[in-house]
C-alpha cells in the first residue's frame, strides 16, 4: 500500500525562463509556481512582477540603449573628418630614438613625465626606480606637480607615497607613506593639482580620492561592473572632471565634487587599456583590447572617431596625444606603436623597435619628446617631425604607406 | 592538495584576448587552398611533411592582403609565430618569422592559444613524461629541472601522469608515421609558446588576472544600465559644431607642437642643448615669442603657465586690482590643499577677502556672496567654488581682453625673445652629448617657487594697503 506523497516537480521547464533547471516550488500572490533559483533570486532582489524575467529586462535595456543612440545621432553635427577636409595632411614622420633607458632588471609597467620635462619615473614588475617595493607588480606609478614625490602601487592594492629627496643614497623606502587603500590591486594612479590629493582606480571596479596628508578617503567612484584599467584628470579650467576607462568596456566621466558619472561612452568591444584627455579637455581617446583607438567628444556625447585598421590585431595598452592634439601615440600589444592623425583618422606611422609588449607610452609634458615603456626592459624616449607634404615629394623614395 | 598562493587577492579571470578571434580568422585564410599562402611537402628523416610554408610566402601573402608594407608584415608574421599559430620547423625555439626560406606549418585548431583556459602542469608534465620515455636524455636541461618540480607538485598525481604518456605514446604508434612526426613537431611547438624555455618570453603572458570574469553574463550590469537609462538624460542643444572645435584647437596650436613644427632653437632630446629648457623655466625674465603669443590662445592658458601669471599679476597691480586673482589662487589652495589645513585656510581667505572691510575685499553679487559666507561656517573643499568661479568668469570676461591690449602685454611682446634656430656640426653635436648634465632637482626649483610667491602675495596686500588708505584720505 503506498501512502499519498506529495508530488512536486522538482527539474523541468522553469514557469518564467522556460529553461531546464532545477526547480523551486514557491507561491507567488497565492499561485503556486515553479521557478529556477536564478528566477527567484532575481524576483527576490529586484521586485520583478510577474512576466518580467531576465530576458525580457535584457530586451527592454536594449531597446532603452537604442533610443539612447538615437537621440544622440540627433545632435549629429558634422564628422570630425569631414571637418577636417581642409586640413593639410601630414607627411612623413622622420624620428629618431633618442635615449634608451636600460634600467630595470625587468618589465617596464608604467611611466609618468616630471613637470620640469625632463625627469621620469617608472615602474616594473619587481622594482621600482631606485625603490624597492614588497610586492611583484607596480602598475601604477606618478610624480607629484612639484616634482618632489612620487607615488606608486599595485597588487598590494595601496597606493604609496615617496617623498624624494637630493641625497641619492637616502632609503626612500623609509619615509614611505601609504595613502590608498583598496580591496583590489591598484590599476592607476595620478596627483590632481598639487601634490596633497591622489585619485586612484583599482581592479575592484572603484576609484578613489584621497588626501595624502591624513590618508583619508575624500570621495569614492562607483558605476564600473569590472575592473577600472584606467584613469585620467581633465585638464579643463574647472579642473573637476575625470575620466576612467573598465573591463566593462566602459569609459566613464566623473565629477570629483559629488562623485557622480555625469557620461558614460560604450561602444569599444573589449577591454579599455587606456584613457586620456585631449588637450583642450573637449574630447578623450581610448585604447583598448580590441585593437582599435577611439575618440570621444563630451560636448556632442558620443564617439566621432575610431582609428583601426585591418593589419592591426593586437589591442592597444596605452595613448597620449602630442601638445596640439593632433597627433594620437599608441603602444599596442603587438610591440609597435601606431601614431595615428586624429583629424583625418588615419594612421601617419608605426614605429618598430620593442622587443615585448608596450606597456605605456608619454609625451612629455612640453611635447619635445615621447616616451615608451615596454615589457622589453627598457624605456625608450623618441622626437619627431613631420615633413610637410611638400618636403616628402621631393625625395626620390617615398613612402607612401604612410599616408594609407 | 591545493596550494593557496599567499597573495591570492581574489583575481582568477584571464582577460579578455580579442586579438585570438581575428588572428583565427587570418590563419584560417591563410590556409586557404586557393587564395591562401602556398604550401608544398618537405621531405625531412625519410618521412615528407605536408602543407609547409615559407616564410617569404608568408610575407608576400600577409603584404598583399593586407596592404601593408614588408617591415609590417614581418612584424604581424612574427606575432602570429609567438602566439603560436604558425611554427617554425628548422628552430623551434626562435619565435621569430624569418622573411627568406625557413619552413613552417600552421598550427592545428587543437593547439591554437584559448582565451578560456590556460595550459595545464599537468599537461605539460604528461608531454615531459612521454618525451623521456621515449629517449632518456632528450629533455633539455631546463626542461629536466622544470619536470623535476612537477614531480614534485603533483606527486600525488604521478601515476596518472605516466600512466597517460605511456598510453599516448602507445596510441601513437599505431598511427602513421608522418602522422607522428608531425604531431609531435605540433605539441613541441605548443609547449614552446606556453612554456618558453629560459631568457625567452611567451607572447600568451597576459600581466596580471583580472577580478571580474570577462566570460560571465553580466546580470548586475544589465540591471544598473535599466536604472540608468530610466533617468531621463538632459540633452544639451549643440549650437556649435563639436569636431569643428577640435580642429580649430589643434590648427591654433600646430606650430606649438615640436612634431610638427621645430622647436626654437632646438628640441633638447636632439641636440642636447638645453636652451629650450631654459628659455621656458617659470622663472625667467624675458619669454620667448611663442610663450607669449600662447598667453592670448585663452585665459586659462594664461594662467596655467607661471610666467604668464606673473605678467598678469603685473597688469593687474597696474590696475589696482590684483584682489581677483590672489582671490582665485587661494581658491585654488583650498581646493586642492592638504585636510587639515582647510578649516585654517578659509578662515584667513575669509578674513583676507570676504569680510566686509577686508584689505583684499572682492566684489561679488550679493547671492554667491552670502552663499559663501553661510558656507564657510563649516568649511570643506568646495565652500569657494560658487566664488571662484564667478571671479573666474569676471577675470576671463573682462579683465583678461583688457590685459590683452594693455601697455604691459604689448611691452612683453615687444621684449619677447625670437631665439634663432641652432645650426650645429656633428663634432658640436658630440660635445653636446658629452657636456650633458641633469637639470636642477625640481624640489630645488619649487622650494625657490614658494619663496617667490610669498614675496609677491605679500608685496601685494601692502601696496594695496597703502592704495586704500590714499584713496579714503
Amino acid at each position: 500500500m503506498c501512502d499519498h506523497t506529495f508530488v512536486a516537480i522538482t527539474f523541468g521547464p522553469c514557469d518564467s525562463c522556460t529553461l531546464n533547471k532545477p526547480l523551486m516550488n514557491i507561491y507567488l500572490q497565492n499561485e503556486p509556481v515553479n521557478y529556477c533559483s536564478l528566477c527567484v533570486e532575481m524576483m527576490a532582489c529586484q521586485g520583478l512582477t510577474q512576466g518580467e524575467n531576465l530576458a525580457s529586462l535584457k530586451a527592454e535595456s536594449e531597446g532603452l540603449k537604442l533610443r539612447l543612440e538615437e537621440e544622440r545621432a540627433k545632435l549629429h553635427d558634422v564628422e570630425l573628418h569631414q571637418a577636417a577636409e581642409k586640413v593639410e595632411p601630414l607627411g612623413q614622420l622622420v624620428t629618431k630614438a633618442r635615449r634608451s633607458l636600460k634600467g630595470h632588471g625587468n618589465k617596464v609597467l608604467c611611466t609618468d613625465w616630471c613637470r620640469d620635462k625632463r625627469r621620469l619615473v617608472s615602474s616594473s614588475q619587481v622594482t621600482e626606480h631606485a625603490v624597492t617595493m614588497p610586492c611583484t607588480w607596480v602598475m601604477a606609478c606618478a610624480y607629484a606637480p612639484s616634482g618632489c614625490a612620487i607615488a606608486c602601487g599595485g597588487l598590494d592594492n595601496k597606493c604609496s607615497v615617496y617623498p624624494l629627496s637630493l641625497d641619492k643614497n637616502e632609503n626612500l623606502s623609509a619615509k614611505k607613506k601609504s595613502v590608498a587603500m583598496h580591496t583590489n590591486y591598484l590599476s592607476a594612479c595620478s596627483f590632481t593639482n598639487s601634490d596633497m590629493q591622489i585619485l586612484t582606480s583599482s581592479g575592484d571596479g572603484t576609484c578613489a580620492l584621497w588626501d595624502v596628508e591624513s590618508g583619508q578617503l575624500l570621495q569614492s567612484f562607483h558605476g564600473h561592473s569590472a575592473d577600472v584599467l584606467s584613469l585620467d584628470l581633465a585638464p579643463s579650467e574647472t579642473g573637476n572632471t575625470f575620466v576612467s576607462g573598465g573591463c566593462d568596456k566602459k569609459a566613464n566621466v566623473w565629477d570629483m565634487r559629488s562623485g557622480q558619472n555625469i557620461q558614460s561612452f560604450e561602444t569599444h568591444e573589449s577591454d579599455i587599456n587606456s584613457v586620456k584627455y585631449y588637450p583642450s579637455g573637449d574630447a578623450f581617446a581610448t585604447g583598448s583590447d580590441d585593437a582599435t583607438c577611439r575618440l570621444y567628444d563630451l560636448r556632442a556625447d558620443r564617439e566621432v572617431a575610431i582609428y583601426s585598421k585591418e593589419s592591426i590585431i593586437f589591442g592597444a595598452s596605452s595613448v597620449d596625444f602630442s601638445i596640439s592634439g593632433r597627433l594620437l601615440f599608441a603602444g599596442y600589444n603587438d610591440y609597435t606603436i601606431n601614431v595615428w592623425d586624429v583629424l583625418k583618422g588615419t594612421r601617419v606611422s608605426i614605429l618598430f623597435g620593442h622587443e615585448n609588449r608596450v606597456s605605456t607610452v608619454r609625451v612629455s609634458p612640453d611635447g619635445t619628446a615621447f616616451c615608451s615603456g615596454s615589457w622589453d626592459h627598457t624605456l625608450r624616449v623618441r622626437t619627431g617631425r613631420y615633413l610637410s607634404l611638400s618636403d616628402t615629394h621631393t625625395h626620390t623614395h617615398t613612402h607612401t604607406h604612410s599616408l594609407t | 592538495m591545493t596550494i593557496k598562493l599567499i597573495r591570492d587577492h581574489g583575481q582568477h579571470y584571464r582577460p579578455r584576448m580579442a586579438c585570438l578571434k581575428k588572428v583565427e580568422a587570418l590563419v584560417i585564410e591563410m590556409q586557404d587552398p586557393k587564395s591562401g599562402v602556398k604550401s608544398f611537402e618537405q621531405k625531412r628523416n625519410a618521412t615528407s611533411i605536408p602543407h609547409v610554408i615559407a616564410g617569404q610566402d608568408i610575407t608576400a601573402w600577409i603584404t598583399s592582403h593586407m596592404t601593408v608594407d614588408a617591415q609590417e608584415a614581418q612584424a604581424l608574421g612574427t606575432m602570429l609565430v609567438a602566439y603560436g599559430f604558425i611554427y617554425p620547423l628548422q628552430d623551434p625555439k626562435t619565435l621569430i618569422l624569418r622573411p627568406d626560406g625557413s619552413l613552417y606549418r600552421c598550427q592545428t585548431p587543437y593547439f591554437w592559444p584559448a582565451q578560456k583556459w590556460k595550459a595545464q602542469d599537468t599537461d605539460y608534465a604528461i608531454y615531459l613524461a612521454k618525451r623521456n620515455i621515449r629517449k632518456k636524455g632528450i629533455l633539455d636541461q631546463y626542461e629536466q629541472e622544470r619536470y623535476r618540480k612537477l614531480h614534485k607538485w603533483l606527486n600525488h598525481k604521478w601515476d596518472f601522469i605516466v600512466n597517460q604518456a605511456k598510453e599516448q605514446t602507445r596510441a601513437g604508434k599505431a598511427r602513421m608515421k608522418s602522422d607522428r612526426v608531425v604531431f609531435s613537431y605540433q605539441e613541441r611547438a605548443y609547449w614552446i609558446v606556453h612554456r618558453p624555455p629560459p631568457q625567452t618570453h611567451s607572447a600568451m603572458d597576459y600581466g596580471v588576472d583580472r577580478l571580474i570574469d570577462p566570460n560571465a553574463e553580466e546580470v548586475k550590469g544589465e540591471a544598473y544600465t535599466l536604472i540608468w537609462c530610466r533617468v531621463p538624460s538632459v540633452l544639451l542643444i549643440v549650437l556649435l559644431s563639436c569636431s569643428s572645435s577640435l580642429v580649430k584647437h589643434t590648427m591654433t596650436y600646430q606650430s606649438h607642437d615640436p612634431f610638427l613644427t621645430p622647436c626654437l632653437p632646438s628640441n633638447p632630446w636632439q641636440t642636447d642643448d638645453d636652451t629650450y629648457w631654459a628659455l621656458n623655466m617659470p622663472d625667467v625674465d624675458l619669454p620667448t615669442k611663442m610663450t607669449v603669443e600662447r598667453w592670448s590662445y585663452g585665459f586659462y592658458e594664461l594662467l596655467r603657465d607661471p610666467r604668464g601669471r606673473a605678467d598678469f599679476r603685473l597688469f593687474l597691480k597696474k590696475e589696482f586690482s590684483g584682489e581677483n586673482l590672489a582671490f582665485w589662487e587661494a581658491a585654488e589652495e583650498l581646493k586642492w590643499g592638504a585636510a587639515s589645513a582647510i578649516s585654517e585656510k578659509a578662515e584667513t581667505i575669509f578674513k583676507t577677502f570676504l569680510a566686509p572691510g577686508a584689505p583684499c575685499w572682492i566684489n561679488i553679487d550679493g547671492r554667491t556672496m552670502g552663499l559663501t559666507v553661510k558656507g564657510l561656517q563649516h568649511p570643506h573643499r568646495h565652500v569657494l567654488d560658487a566664488a571662484q568661479n564667478h571671479i573666474f568668469m569676471l577675470m576671463k570676461k573682462d579683465t583678461f581682453y583688457r590685459y590683452l591690449k594693455s601697455p604691459v602685454y604689448k611691452d612683453i611682446q615687444k621684449k619677447a625673445i625670437s631665439p634663432a634656430p641652432h645650426n650645429f656640426t656633428d663634432a658640436q653635436l658630440e660635445q653636446n652629448a658629452r657636456n650633458r648634465k641633469p637639470g636642477l632637482y625640481p624640489s630645488v626649483t619649487w622650494q625657490r617657487q614658494q619663496k617667490e610667491k610669498v614675496r609677491t602675495t605679500t608685496l601685494i596686500d601692502i601696496k594695496k594697503l597703502m592704495a586704500n588708505k590714499l584713496d579714503r584720505q
